[in-house]
């Protein structure tokens, strides 16, 4: 295709032209825009749940020599548009440090977030995604563990002498001090 | 600055891009009339970046996509704008489309070179229509589901492979999990990007054979840029303007709803719909649909549209001769009126439907409704927000009431739902409508009203249509203390509120008060009123709660009354202890939800009215309703439904 000769038309009319034709162009086109930006930023600016404590065990469910069991949490849970009131939300390792005292570990790596097992023959817990091991207490048990800090250690409570209360929480993978997720 | 810039061009060839796209040659000048193109083009651009963003907050399946759209309308930042840009955009690009069209045709631009561009413009508006039948559905709401089950319901007339194509559509035998997630990769998958592709042709032909400048030329030749970008761009502001009306309509005119698109109920598919219509654009097909008797849908659903498409799709090798081209204008726009006249007649038709009005009603209410219950504490169920309504005794109540309970009883004089039930009366002889007004307890205004009488004058013989008198008490506040005092009343218990129309008319109870109560001395009746608190209290009815409260030294005389002798109420009735003698209805926990659910369950049971029973059928024992349908009668009964705390 050719490009015809146009008369030469006066350059400012030519600019205010220019500039109005991007001006309208640009407000019509940024109305559809910011709406689908800010439904697309809606999660910045929700809360993450917070748990109430949740009766997970009886003290009687643990064995007496320290090794730890694994029990899911059951809590409410709010997914978007549906609130369940009683659902896995998480798990926890129990184990006794005494009569009446109780240590619970949330069962997620701090490394990067998997799902760390219990090897009994060990005595460890080993994240099977880049082999981070935990000792009994949490603390990390490898000097060449990558993962930044220890198990995530959660508030526990013995309520009628007999029931384990945990407050579930999340925390931040990655980051070497525990952060609320 | 510019060697950065030649560095870019020489690898990427920006500028020549640029420049092919802008500098387009006009004959003639930048006109308004060339703006609709682009307009089309600025819409699709709207329903691409609105759909992505709406894509990332839908689900798919019967339980989470009206929940999933409620959750944009109602709980994401600005989703109530996004849902409102995407829906109302669709309606604008369908008229958009048909002016777009209407132009080609007038001025001719289908005829040679351009037969291919005309095509792909009329493939492209198939498409387009296609979009907004698949997306009506998504929403999974009562208006989505029922309309577009129409629509596929058509598509399985198709001799040979309708039924066929029908399932593959709906994925299955039914609508369900499957229909949304074909609907869906249609909606925002494979019709976009026939959509997509057949525009890049469109506009790649578009530009090879130029626009269709409209003679006289008023002007010397111009580019594309800037002079006509600038009238697209106004036009397409002006588009978008249109759309920020519609979608902020109820807040401009503040007639309240909800801003954007409407949701309404989620889809049940045994809740009727009767306020289902297509989307207003495709209001003409319905009602040209109509016209149509059983059996020969198919000439209005699609042999008579396939050929008129047919007709237009020849445009091109019609509009060759100077005729032709008048022919297919004329076409056009009678093709254009006979649509516009069918739609004003579908609306119209509705308008004066009474029937539809009360459907559109209910519909509102609905989804007024089922909003109120989500945004509950106990939210949206997993098994979908359709439970909401079908445990709601506010919704349910009143139509469980009209079906089974209002040929007898009342619910403030009418049948739960605002109807008061009606029977046909014949005029004998000598009657004057006061005659028949008054013989009915209805006013003059009301009879006439009711008839769509003119004047007041009646025949012999002629059939008026009259209010049914109710043969059972009104059970509006049952068991409140007004209620209560009411049945008390020796003046009203033997009205039609209470016992008028039963044969306890004439029973010991109504005795009882006309020759006891009514003789009561003023200590008595101060006593009485405290009997009435007291057997109301056994309700503990939800509207009464902080009265009941207040007055808990009253109730607990009356209770002391109730049981003791000098009220005579236990000589029939039973009261918090076992009586093997009573013969009238048991008075402990009376109007309770247990009690109102065993008494709607078994009235003949010995506990209540045993064989003295009139004729109220036992609804649970002889299993006429289950027990979930008498719980949702009993708590509406008692006002009991969750109601949002006032903030």
């Amino acid at each position: 295709m050719e490009t015809p000769e146009l008369p030469p038309q006066p350059a400012r009319r030519n600019f205010i032209k220019k500039a109005c034709a991007l001006v309208v162009g640009a407000v019509g086109g940024l109305v559809p825009v910011v709406s689908g930006l800010m439904v697309f930023l809606d999660p910045l600016r929700r809360e993450s749940q917070d748990h109430d404590a949740a009766q997970i065990a009886s003290l009687d469910a643990l064995p007496e020599d320290g090794v730890p069991r694994k029990f899911s949490v059951i809590a409410s849970h709010t997914d978007a548009w549906n609130r369940v009131p009683r659902v896995p939300v998480g798990a926890v390792y129990l184990r006794r440090i005494g009569d009446k005292q109780v240590q619970a570990f949330n069962v997620i790596c701090p490394h990067a977030g998997c799902f760390v097992d219990y090897d009994g023959t060990r005595r460890i817990y080993h994240c099977p995604c880049h082999n981070s091991s935990f000792a009994l207490d949490g603390r990390i048990a490898d000097p060449k563990s990558p993962s930044p800090r220890g198990l995530d250690e959660l508030e526990v409570e013995i309520r009628n002498q007999n029931e384990i209360w945990v407050k579930f929480r999340n925390f931040r993978a990655g980051e070497k001090e525990k952060i609320p997720a | 600055m510019k060697a950065l810039l030649d560095w870019l061009d020489r690898r990427t060839g920006y500028r020549r891009i640029i420049e092919y796209s802008l500098y387009e040659n006009i004959p003639g000048g930048a006109r308004w009339r060339y703006v609709w193109g682009s307009t089309l083009v600025f819409c699709l651009s709207v329903q691409l970046v609105t759909g992505f963003v709406l894509w990332m907050a839908y689900s798919p399946s019967s339980q989470t996509a009206w929940e999933s759209v409620y959750f944009i309308q109602n709980e994401m930042n600005g989703g109530w704008l996004l849902r409102g840009l995407h829906h109302f955009t669709a309606s604008v690009m369908n008229v958009l489309l048909v002016l777009h069209l209407m132009q080609v045709v007038i001025d001719g631009a289908y005829k040679a070179p351009r037969e291919f561009n005309f095509w792909f413009g009329l493939g492209l508006l198939q498409l387009v229509l296609a979009l907004s039948l698949t997306g009506y559905l998504l929403p999974w709401d009562q208006k989505g589901y029922w309309a577009t089950k129409v629509a596929t319901n058509i598509m399985g007339i198709i001799p040979l492979i309708g039924p066929a194509l029908q399932r593959l559509i709906i994925g299955g035998p039914d609508y369900g999990h499957h229909t949304l997630t074909r609907f869906f990769a249609l909606h925002a998958g494979i019709l976009p990007a026939c959509v997509v592709a057949l525009l890049t042709w469109h506009i790649f032909l578009f530009r090879r054979h130029g626009i269709t400048a409209k003679d006289p030329k008023r002007k010397p030749d111009e580019y594309f840029w800037p002079d006509q970008v600038l009238n697209d761009a106004v036009a397409c502001l002006a588009v978008l303007a249109t759309v920020l009306f519609l979608v902020l309509r109820p807040w401009l005119f503040r007639t309240g709803g909800d801003l954007g698109a409407e949701l309404a109920a989620p889809a049940d598919p045994a809740e009727t719909y009767s306020a289902a219509r297509p989307e207003w654009y495709f209001l003409f097909l319905f009602e040209f649909l109509k016209f149509f008797p059983g059996g020969t849908e198919i000439w209005g659903a699609i042999v008579i549209p396939g050929f008129i498409l047919l007709i237009i799709f020849l445009m091109p090798i019609i509009g060759r001769w100077n005729l032709g081209h008048r022919f297919n204008v004329g076409l056009a726009f009678s093709l254009l009126g006979g649509v516009l006249f069918l739609t004003f007649l579908a609306i119209t038709k509705d308008r004066r439907d009474p029937a539809y009005k009360v459907a559109v009603e209910e519909a509102r209410r609905n989804a007024e409704r089922v909003k109120v219950l989500a945004q509950a504490p106990n939210g949206i169920p997993p098994e979908g927000a359709a439970t909401l309504l079908r445990n709601d005794p506010l919704t349910q109540g009143p139509k469980l009431f009209a079906r089974n309970c209002a040929s007898c009883h009342r619910y403030d004089g009418h049948d739960g739902t605002g109807r008061v039930p009606t029977t046909t009366y014949v005029v004998k002889t000598n009657e004057t409508l006061r005659d028949v007004a008054k013989l009915h307890e209805m006013t003059e205004p009301e009879l006439m009203s009711l008839n769509q009488l003119k004047t007041n004058r009646v025949g012999l013989n002629q059939e008026l249509k009259v209010y049914e008198k109710q043969s059972a008490s009104d059970l509006k506040d049952f068991a409140s203390r007004a209620w209560i005092a009411g049945l008390l009343d020796p003046q009203r218990i033997d009205s039609l509120q209470y016992f008028g129309g039963t044969k306890f008319k004439e029973g010991k109870m109504v005795k009882f008060l006309k020759k006891d109560i009514a003789a009561f001395s003023p200590d008595r009746k101060e006593q009485l009123k405290k009997v009435i608190a007291a057997l109301s209290a056994e309700a503990g009815l939800q509207s009464q709660r902080s009265l009941d409260q207040r007055d808990a030294a009253l109730i607990g005389e009356g209770t002391t009354l109730v049981a003791g002798e000098v009220m005579r109420c236990t000589e029939c009735h039973q009261f918090h202890k076992p009586d093997e003698d009573a013969t009238a209805p048991d008075l402990t926990g009376f109007g309770s939800r247990d009690w109102l659910i065993d008494f709607i369950s078994d009235p003949a049971h010995g506990r209540f009215y045993g064989k003295r029973n009139d004729r109220m059928p036992a609804f649970g024992r002889d299993k006429v309703l289950d027990d979930h349908a008498i719980g949702l009668i009993a708590d509406w009964l008692r006002g009991d439904w969750y109601t949002p705390a006032p903030e």
